[in-house]
């Protein structure tokens, strides 16, 4: 076993080495634009364009002339949300969202709020699924989208997709999907699940960095204004030179992905659950944060009371893991996500994002399940709020000073 | 981040890990942060008939740094008189330890830490 260990798959994911490999021609000896219809050059990297599409539609069940290639699901989320908007301004101003998506979806949606569009950020229930009550009674004669995540990036609860495109369809109102950690993750299908706008991230399921799309829905057809302008690529929708090796690699992901899912799924899921019995087994005082059942298979998220999220990781360095600490991030706020479940802030510092995938392995998960919980007991020992709860003092009882 | 090698030393060993009997008259209890903030440090000393700190204990919530401040200021503070205890700075603690300037409270709340602990041993005698 080599150390450190990546367990943060939610964060990326390595290129798979099947999907580089069938890259790598396209950097050098088949470089040509595939805009450069006057030679071979131009029409060999055309033809890897075109299967790529195909294979990036096959995993949705769109279809290849409904995908629009981008860098990435910030810059589909930004195109779907900005351009449906600008472009149906006239017919209404409303939109529809939920508290804990994305910055990519969320900030795009202050920004529009900022240039007079009304945003309703609705929240979500403790186990952090959308409440539908609150979504059928949200929608006004001014609503123009609604723009909910497919799986969540923390804690990886799976929203209702196909409850919420019915729901949107019969209203006539467009429906986008910011679905950077679910495609390639479980069965979706735009058709099935009502789904108008789909953001795709390659990253997320072993292809590149740099690459992403965004399948528009054409039959009824969905139109956006462009929100970057040049060559007329993409439908002249997203302007730019396609990069081939990169939409090789997630075309090749994509079919990867579709012909895994069902094994990868159940050996990711034993692994899960062989992680969060051992750590729930051997700790008292966890809690896992989000729905258990609706939830991407290689994701726990963990709050360990009384130890805080950043001296943990610092405590399990050969483990690469992610924290909604407000020690990890720039705000110096805790993690959003969790305490728009209703996790109070105390709860929220002490959370740990375990992400499994593909390449996780049994021997890893018992390394981490071990270290996690030697950690665990170490700084309780420290902890002052550890020491108080073992002599049965309430928290809640003690005026703290804020800082 | 990546953390300085002294911050790293003293969570990775940290000094005077533990509590003192806080009804004892002779231990002061200083217990600062809040756990909604991520930080909560618990800092006691032990004074001696001669006014001196012979001994320090800490107990803490909170990141690498704050550990790392809580342990560092224990050893500081022993076999200080209380008034020199005083006089530590969060500044001093900062610069020792090389906090970046998101973890410049870590050493604030250690210096509260140590001001409460005397003014609780104060109010005892």
């Amino acid at each position: 076993m080599k150390l450190p260990i990546y367990m943060d798959n939610q964060a990326t994911t390595p290129v798979d080495p099947r999907v580089l490999e069938l890259m790598i021609p396209w950097f050098t000896e088949k470089f040509g634009n595939p805009a450069s219809s006057s030679h071979s050059f131009g029409w060999e990297a055309d033809t890897a364009v075109k299967k790529a599409r195909k294979q990036v539609a096959d995993l949705i069940g769109a279809d290849p002339k409904e995908i629009i290639f981008t860098s990435g699901a910030t810059e589909s989320d930004n195109i779907a949300i900005l351009g449906v908007a600008n472009f149906h301004k006239e017919r209404g101003n409303h939109i529809i969202t939920l508290v804990s998506e994305h910055k990519a979806v969320l900030d795009s949606c202050r920004f529009l709020e900022s240039e007079g569009f009304d945003v309703t950020y609705l929240p979500v229930q403790d186990n952090g699924l959308i409440d539908l009550d609150l979504l059928v009674n949200a929608f006004t004669d001014k609503t123009i989208l609604v723009t909910v995540m497919a799986a969540n990036n923390e804690i990886g609860v799976i929203q209702p997709l196909a409850q919420i495109g019915a729901l949107c369809r019969e209203r006539k109102v467009y429906f986008h999907t910011d679905a950077a950690q679910g495609v390639g993750k479980y069965p979706i299908d735009v058709n099935k699940m009502n789904i108008d706008l789909l953001s795709i991230s390659g990253h997320k399921f072993y292809a590149p960095k740099g690459v992403g799309a965004l399948y528009v829905r054409r039959r009824p057809r969905v139109r956006l204004k462009p929100v970057m302008f040049g060559g007329g690529h993409e439908r002249g929708i997203r302007s730019g030179t396609l990069p081939t090796p990169l939409l090789v690699g997630l075309g090749a992901a994509c079919e990867i992905a579709a012909q895994d899912m069902e094994s990868d799924n159940r050996r990711i899921l034993a692994l899960r659950e062989r992680m969060r019995q051992g750590i729930l087994g051997q700790l008292s005082d966890v809690v896992v944060n989000g729905d258990l059942e609706q939830r991407l298979a290689g994701n726990l998220n963990i709050s360990f009371n009384y130890v805080e999220g950043e001296s943990l990781m610092m405590a399990i360095k050969d483990v690469a893991v992610s924290s909604g600490s407000a020690c990890t991030s720039a705000s110096l706020e805790p993690s959003y996500v969790l305490r728009a479940l209703g996790v109070n802030e105390e709860m929220a510092h002490t959370s740990i994002r375990f992400g499994l995938g593909r390449f996780s392995t049994e021997e890893e998960v018992d390394f981490v399940v071990k270290t996690i919980v030697k950690a665990v007991n170490k700084l309780r020992e420290m902890s002052p709020l550890w020491e108080m709860a073992q002599e049965g003092i309430n928290m809640d009882d003690i005026e703290w000073a804020a800082h | 981040m990546a953390y300085n090698d002294k911050v790293l030393d003293h969570y990775e060993n940290p000094r005077n890990v533990g509590s003192f009997d806080k009804n004892d008259d002779n231990v002061g209890t200083g217990m600062v942060g809040a756990p909604a903030c991520g930080d909560v440090m618990k800092l006691q000393i032990k004074v001696g008939d001669d006014g001196v700190i012979n001994d320090a204990k800490f107990k803490t919530f909170g990141c690498g740094s704050a550990i790392a401040s809580s342990s560092l200021v224990t050893e500081w503070i022993k076999g200080k008189s209380l008034d020199d205890a005083l006089t530590i700075k969060n500044k001093d603690i900062a610069e020792e330890l090389a906090l970046p300037p998101v973890k410049i409270h870590c050493s604030v709340l250690a210096e509260d830490a140590i001001k409460q602990a005397i003014t609780d041993y104060k109010k005892k005698q």
